[in-house]
């Protein structure tokens, strides 16, 4: 790089204005007040260090350039036109093609190498090229599978082969034994090692993500983010980077603490997550037997008789689940929630952890749908309510307001915390059918004395309530 | 200290001044407590339950002659059976405490003040915040306003609550209250609690908050008019108030299946709120409660003491709803004459403090001076007594806390473990690879602090920048981009600057978009 535009000390030390500039760009996210602004902080930060490595760098700009059209405008339209609903599905396509970029990466710089001066660093640096080539290939198909599963495309229902455990092992040791190949390989000689370690990893990708139900989705996809940083981290130690590795660190490390949020919330260890095959070979079987006994009646409700129980209530905490993400349900939903606002009845709406398939999906969902933030509550802050509350309204939520995760020992989410959303006076849950949800387990909460169950399309459901509610005020006002 | 409890003559009272509860106490403050034979008969207390409490069952002569102060519900009176005026009764010196009512009974004054006793009036205790505990109108009117929608719902044929039930679906009660004092608020806190929706009317723009957390609609009128007036009652209203409170009135009447009324202004006829033809208006088999009935009452068609049922409409008038609830009315009673006996000092240190403003305001005849009514005192802003308010809410959880640590040992373990490893490598590994190394565990580390200061609502936003932000890979096929353009190299960096570049694209600009979204 003699001929580079600017000497190494100024690019290095632009290198690390962007990776401060990344870090204030997180930070940023602690609260919505600062939040815009750490977005602009990372597209500074990005700015920088595109233009540093191209001015220090590059000295062949018409291929860069083209790259850098198409994949921008890609991603201009992509960003334009996601429905929120399908945030999940876009981010999992963008950790796909962060692994894709680590494989292709590592690939390059291998038949690139320079030469080394010594031999152990000629090892070092393969292990890292080897390393990152191995997990941009599981991040790469895992997330593929993922934007399958997410979209419907593949179903969500756990894959299990025979023996996966074993699958999985062998994936690995097999790319151990290929790994040493490659290591004591000469010149270019162990390319067919690392290409095959390639095809390895990514059935091992697509393995690992196959065999992890729907409900799960929001632990893999912040696995997967992490694992995206790892895999540009590694490719910045190939490439002797110090931005990649800081960069690389920090997604991994967010993904990271994600992935053990979303854990807590649903009271898994992580390895069991991974493992896959939850509510299929510990779950399914016992919960099935259990459901099948008769628990009790279910007392249903009409739109009309909700209308009439949310009129009457003071305190109303809204619960929404997946099921109103898929029904785009949140606009009516919040027309409701101003209604009930004007009759100063307080209205609220209570986010899991785990709602929906993305971490903070919901939130995301409400805030389209101009719900103000602040009166969008977590599970720490809301569960002390209920008690004092009149009605809770469960829209497509199942799993996260289950009473058998706090009483039932023998339930496979026992253990998880949940909305206690029965210890208000009336809960009234908005379900499609007596279906279990993701979990395959059944909820007690809906043969409670004080649950009713509106039966149907949770956005008509929704729609009947708000026209009753607003017939309701008409007449009044007359 | 020789206090009497006299049996109640007035017929229908149920209430009497001590329960064995209080007397307990009163014996306690050092006072020798006598109990007329069968005194707590109409509210349920036998004499075997005063003994026991450490009373002295005496006969109505030698109560009366025999005590020192003697305690009483109703004001002393001629007794029919022996032609006897009670005040007569009372020895010279003695001390009577009891409702009095002052100024509807001049006669009854006059004639204590001739007899040369103390008279203190439990109606003219002033309201003062040190006053409550021996406030007996708050206690009565509590128990009123209470009994009140017990009455109302043992005339209205249909449940308060709002039920839906298999057999379908019945409406709730709707209820309004006028006037929220101590009575309308315990009115309104029954009504709730039997699940009716209630409404609530008040001059007094101030008892708004107190309506609310009953959890009773406020209604108002039009007109800006504030009606406080002294010692927390209302006062009277202009013209043009009246006539909008009127047609609220009008109005409300024919939506809702109860009404309560407890407007009363100290010392007047109680205003007429509730006309005939509003009475006409309501749906047969509406109830009305007047509390003012005694007062000349709230509604037209009120008759004291009776229940009468105009055009459909139940409309009860009685006087003596505290009596209903006699035991509870009692207890509460003698309590307030408990307080105020120890105000004065109990059984030992009992004297008449006329510089005790409670004493001063209470005091009404003295020495055969007249003492009543007593100079003005300052003025409460509000009233004395609000009813019981709900538990304020409870504290917020503080938000999602840090990372649970696992336990001490296990964690310097770790640490441990991951300090050799580091020192291991250090020693081995080449310079620059040691050098990445603290880069990449510094940034670890740094990521690891900020990410847990994300709030969980922008979790998809962090996901989404995060995702921008590892599009820095970018850079790695940047770097190897400037071969040949047919060298497998420069293809494959230039397909990962592609995918890199819809990631750094797709990423910062949906984050802003959904940013955008979040309005307060």
């Amino acid at each position: 790089m003699s001929f580079a535009l600017i000497p190494v000390g100024l690019s290095t030390a632009l290198y690390l204005i962007a990776g401060i500039l990344f870090i204030l760009s997180l930070g940023g996210l602690s609260a919505q007040s600062s939040a815009r602004r750490g977005n602009t902080f990372g597209m500074a930060g990005m700015l920088i260090a595109l233009v540093i490595t191209a001015a220090a760098s590059v000295h062949s700009y018409g291929v860069l350039i083209v790259a850098l059209a198409i994949g921008g405008s890609i991603g201009t339209v992509l960003a334009k036109r996601v429905q929120m609903t399908a945030m999940p599905e876009l981010v999992a396509m963008l950790h796909s093609f962060v692994g894709a970029a680590a494989v292709l990466v590592g690939i390059a710089s291998y038949l690139g190498a320079k030469v080394f001066l010594s031999s152990a660093e000629a090892t070092i640096h393969e292990i890292e090229i080897f390393l990152g080539v191995f997990i941009g290939a599981i991040t790469f198909t895992g997330s593929i599978i993922a934007f399958g599963k997410l979209r419907g495309a593949i179903r969500s229902k756990p894959l299990l082969l025979p023996g996966r455990h074993w699958l999985n092992l062998a994936a690995l040791a097999g790319s151990l034994v290929l790994g040493l190949i490659f290591i004591s390989a000469e010149g270019h000689a162990g390319l067919w090692a690392l290409l095959v370690m390639t095809v390895a990893a990514c059935l091992l990708g697509v393995h690992l993500v196959m065999a992890i139900g729907g409900a799960d989705m929001p632990v893999v996809v912040s696995m997967l983010n992490s694992y995206s940083g790892w895999a540009a981290a590694a490719a910045g130690f190939m490439l002797d980077n110090d931005l990649l590795i800081i960069t690389g660190a920090l997604v991994g490390s967010s993904g990271a603490i994600l992935s053990y949020i979303m854990c807590r919330a649903m009271n898994r260890s992580f390895v069991s997550v991974i493992l896959g095959g939850f509510g299929a070979d510990e779950g399914a079987a016992p919960a099935k037997s259990a459901s099948g006994e008769p628990q009790g009646e279910v007392t249903p409700i009409t739109a009309a008789d909700t209308a009439t129980l949310l009129e009457e209530a003071k305190s109303v905490v809204i619960v929404p689940g997946y099921g109103m993400a898929v029904a785009q349900a949140q606009y009516a939903l919040y027309e409701i929630a101003q209604h009930l606002k004007k009759r100063e009845t307080v209205v609220r709406f209570a986010i899991h952890p785990v709602a929906g398939r993305l971490p903070g999906h919901m939130n995301v969902l409400l805030a389209e749908a101009k719900v103000p933030y602040d009166i969008v509550l977590e599970m720490e802050e809301v569960n002390e309510d209920f008690p004092s509350t009149d009605v809770v309204l469960v829209i497509g939520a199942n799993d996260i307001v289950n009473p058998g995760a706090l009483d039932d020992p023998s339930s496979p989410i026992y253990g998880m915390p949940v909305l206690e959303v029965w210890k208000a006076e009336k809960t009234i849950v908005m379900k499609r059918s007596m279906a279990s949800g993701y979990a395959g387990v059944e909820n007690p909460l809906f043969f409670k004395e004080n649950t009713r169950m509106l039966f149907g399309d949770a956005k008509e459901n929704v729609d009947a309530i708000l026209t009753e509610l607003r017939s309701n005020a008409a007449m009044a006002a007359v | 200290m020789k206090v009497g409890i006299a049996r109640e003559i007035r017929p229908g009272e149920r209430r009497v001044a001590a329960t064995p509860e209080t007397t307990r106490r009163l014996v306690k403050l050092g006072f020798d407590v006598r109990i007329e034979t069968e005194a707590g008969g109409g509210a349920s207390f036998r004499d075997a339950e005063y003994q026991a409490a450490g009373a002295t069952i005496v006969d109505k002569a030698e109560l009366w002659s025999g005590s020192e102060i003697v305690l009483k519900v109703q004001p002393p009176e001629l007794d029919p059976a022996s032609q006897k005026h009670e005040a007569d009764l009372l020895s010279e010196g003695a001390v009577i405490i009891s409702f009095l009512w002052p100024a509807k009974n001049p006669e009854l004054v006059e004639r204590l003040r001739a007899r040369k006793v103390t008279a203190f009036a439990m109606d003219q205790v002033p309201r003062i915040t040190r006053a409550q505990k021996m406030d007996a109108l708050s206690s009565m009117s509590n128990i009123a306003g209470y009994r009140a929608v017990i009455e109302a719902a043992s005339f209205y044929g249909r449940f308060f609550t709002g039920q839906i039930t298999a057999a379908g679906k019945v409406p709730p009660a709707k209820v309004l209250v006028i006037g929220a004092g101590v009575a309308g608020l315990s009115a309104i806190g029954a009504a709730r609690s039997l699940g009716a929706i209630v409404r609530a009317f008040d001059t007094r723009a101030e008892v708004r908050e107190q309506v609310h957390s009953m959890g009773a609609e406020f209604l108002t009128v039009s007109i800006e008019e504030e009606g406080s007036g002294a010692g927390g009652y209302g006062k009277e209203m202009s013209a043009a108030f009246i006539e909008a409170e009127m047609a609220l009135f009008a109005q409300q009447c024919r939506e809702v299946d109860i009404v309560i009324t407890t407007a009363l202004i100290p010392g007047k006829v109680a205003p007429q709120l509730i006309t005939e033809e509003m009475v006409r208006g309501m749906r047969p088999g509406s109830v009305i409660v007047d509390l003012a009935a005694e007062a000349g009452g709230n509604c037209a068609v009120t008759k004291p003491d009776e229940v009468v049922v105009h055009h459909g409409v139940t409309v009860i008038g009685f006087v003596d709803l505290p009596s209903r609830l006699a035991p509870t009315a009692s207890q509460l009673y003698g309590t307030n004459l408990l307080h105020l006996l120890a105000e004065m000092g109990g059984g030992t240190g009992f004297r008449i403090d006329q510089e005790n403003p409670i004493v001063r305001g209470a005091i009404v005849v003295h020495d055969g001076t007249l003492l009543w009514p007593p100079p003005r005192i300052i003025p409460p802003t509000k009233p004395a007594a609000a009813a019981p308010k709900p538990a304020a809410a409870a504290p917020k959880a503080a938000g999602h806390g840090a990372p649970a640590s696992s336990s001490g040992k296990t964690q310097a373990i770790a640490m441990s473990v991951a300090f050799l490893l580091l020192a291991v490598i250090g020693a081995v590994a080449p310079r620059e690879l040691v050098s990445h190394l603290t880069v990449f565990v510094l940034a670890c580390f740094v990521g690891w602090q900020v990410v847990w200061n994300v709030t969980p609502a922008l979790h998809t936003p962090l996901m989404s920048v995060t995702n921008a932000i590892s599009g820095i890979i970018l850079v790695g096929g940047m770097l190897q981009i400037s071969g040949p353009i047919s060298s497998p190299v420069t293809i494959l960096s230039a397909v990962a600057v592609l995918l890199a570049t819809i990631n750094i694209a797709g990423g910062f600009l949906v984050t802003q978009r959904m940013l955008r979204m979040f309005q307060k």
